[in-house]
C-alpha cells in the first residue's frame, strides 16, 4: 500500500530542506539533490551508494531530507534536453553551499566555459585567483558536487591530457564527444 | 550527532505509523493524521536530542496526533455512519474491516494499547512510555482489550 505523501505539505510549510530524486541518464543512473536555493548535489550511483550520499547530505546540509521528485522536475527536464542535445546551456538555479573558498571559485570559473569549448586545470586555477595552483584547481573539479551542470568535464591539461573525472574518465569523453569535442 | 535521513525513517517506520492511525482514528481521518504526524516530526526532527528509538518517538507523535483528532472530532457534528464505497473484495478483507471497526470500538485507552502491541509489535515498556501508563497497566489495558474484542468476536 502507498503511503499518503507528505513533501507537498512538507514544503509548504518550509520544512523540506533536501529534496531528492534518482534518474536515469545515458550515463547512467544519477542522483539529484536540490534546496530552496537550487540544484545542490549530482552523483553518479555508480560510484557512490544512494544511502551514503544522503548521509553526506544530512551531516552537510540538514537532515530534514525527503524523496520528492517532482521537486527536481526543471533539473530533469535540463539534463534530458542537454543529453538530447537541444540544450548548450544550463538556466537552472545552482546551490553551492557545498564548496567554499577556492574550491568554489574554481567551480564558478569551470561553469563560464561554453559548452563545445574546453580550458585547462591552469587557466581555471588563474581565473579562480591563484595561477600556480593547477594541482588544487584539479582537486576541487575533482570534488565537483554538480558534474554535468558545472562542465568540470571541460577542464583539460594543458598539455591536451584528458585530466581526471569524478565519474571516470569514460564519461568525460562521452560528455565531449556529446559537445561536438572529441577528446584524444 | 548525525542524525539519519529524515526519509529513512519514513521508509522504516511509514508503515507502522500508517496502520496505527488507520486503526485508532479509522480509514477516513488517518491519511490527515499521518500526514500531521510526519510534519511535527519533521519540524522536531534537527532538535531531537536522542535517536535510539526513534519508531517509539514517531509512534508517541502518531498517539498524540490521533488524541487531537478524537477531540475535533467530539466537538463537531456527529458522524454518518460510514458506508463502504465498494464492495469488499474477499471474505477475508470484509472480516478484516469487521475487526478494524471492533477494534475502534474500544475504549479509547484499551484500543491505543492493543493497536500498538499488536499492530506495531511494540513491547509493553513501550506502549508505557508512549501512553505515559506504568508498564502493568500497558499490559492490562491490552488484556482488558482483547478480552472484550474475543467476547464480541463470539457473539
Amino acid at each position: 500500500m502507498t503511503l499518503p505523501d507528505i513533501t507537498e505539505r512538507a514544503a509548504a510549510a518550509g520544512l523540506l530542506d533536501v529534496a531528492y530524486t534518482t534518474f536515469d541518464s545515458p550515463l547512467g543512473r544519477l542522483l539529484l539533490a536540490g534546496t530552496e536555493q537550487g540544484l545542490v548535489r549530482l552523483a553518479y550511483l555508480d560510484s557512490a551508494e544512494e544511502a551514503m550520499l544522503l548521509e553526506q547530505l544530512a551531516s552537510r546540509i540538514s537532515p530534514r531530507i525527503l524523496a520528492a521528485p517532482r521537486r527536481l522536475d526543471e533539473p530533469r527536464r535540463e539534463l534530458d534536453e542537454y543529453f538530447a542535445g537541444s540544450r548548450t546551456r544550463f538556466e537552472l538555479p545552482l546551490d553551492l553551499s557545498l564548496t567554499r573558498g577556492f574550491s568554489r571559485r574554481v567551480l564558478q570559473a569551470a561553469s563560464r566555459i561554453p559548452f563545445g569549448s574546453v580550458s585547462t586545470y591552469k587557466s581555471v586555477a588563474g581565473e579562480a585567483g591563484n595561477a600556480r595552483a593547477s594541482r588544487a584547481a584539479g582537486n576541487a573539479l575533482g570534488a565537483n558536487p554538480i558534474p554535468i551542470v558545472v562542465p568540470c568535464h571541460r577542464v583539460l591539461h594543458s598539455t591536451g591530457g584528458l585530466g581526471g573525472y569524478t565519474g571516470g574518465l569514460e564519461r568525460k569523453r562521452a560528455l565531449l564527444e556529446l559537445e561536438g569535442r572529441p577528446a584524444v | 550527532m548525525t542524525l539519519p535521513p529524515f526519509q529513512a525513517l519514513l521508509d522504516a517506520h511509514g508503515h507502522d505509523v500508517h496502520r496505527f492511525l488507520i486503526a485508532t482514528v479509522g480509514q477516513a481521518e488517518a491519511d490527515d493524521c499521518f500526514q500531521e504526524t510526519w510534519l511535527a516530526a519533521l519540524r522536531a526532527y534537527p532538535q531531537l536530542r536522542d535517536a535510539s528509538n526513534l519508531r517509539g518517538w514517531l509512534l508517541t507523535i502518531a498517539h498524540r496526533k490521533a488524541i487531537d483528532a478524537f477531540r475535533t472530532r467530539s466537538r463537531g457534528p456527529l458522524p454518518v455512519p460510514e458506508l463502504p464505497e465498494e464492495p469488499a473484495a474477499s471474505a477475508a478483507e470484509l472480516a478484516d474491516d469487521h475487526l478494524w471497526a471492533q477494534i475502534r470500538g474500544l475504549p479509547a485507552k484499551q484500543r491505543t494499547a492493543v493497536t500498538l502491541r499488536f499492530l506495531t509489535d511494540a513491547a509493553y515498556d513501550e506502549i508505557s512510555r508512549m501512553m505515559g501508563t506504568s508498564p502493568e497497566a500497558a499490559r492490562r489495558n491490552v488484556h482488558e482489550g482483547l478480552k472484550r474484542l474475543r467476547m464480541e468476536y463470539q457473539r
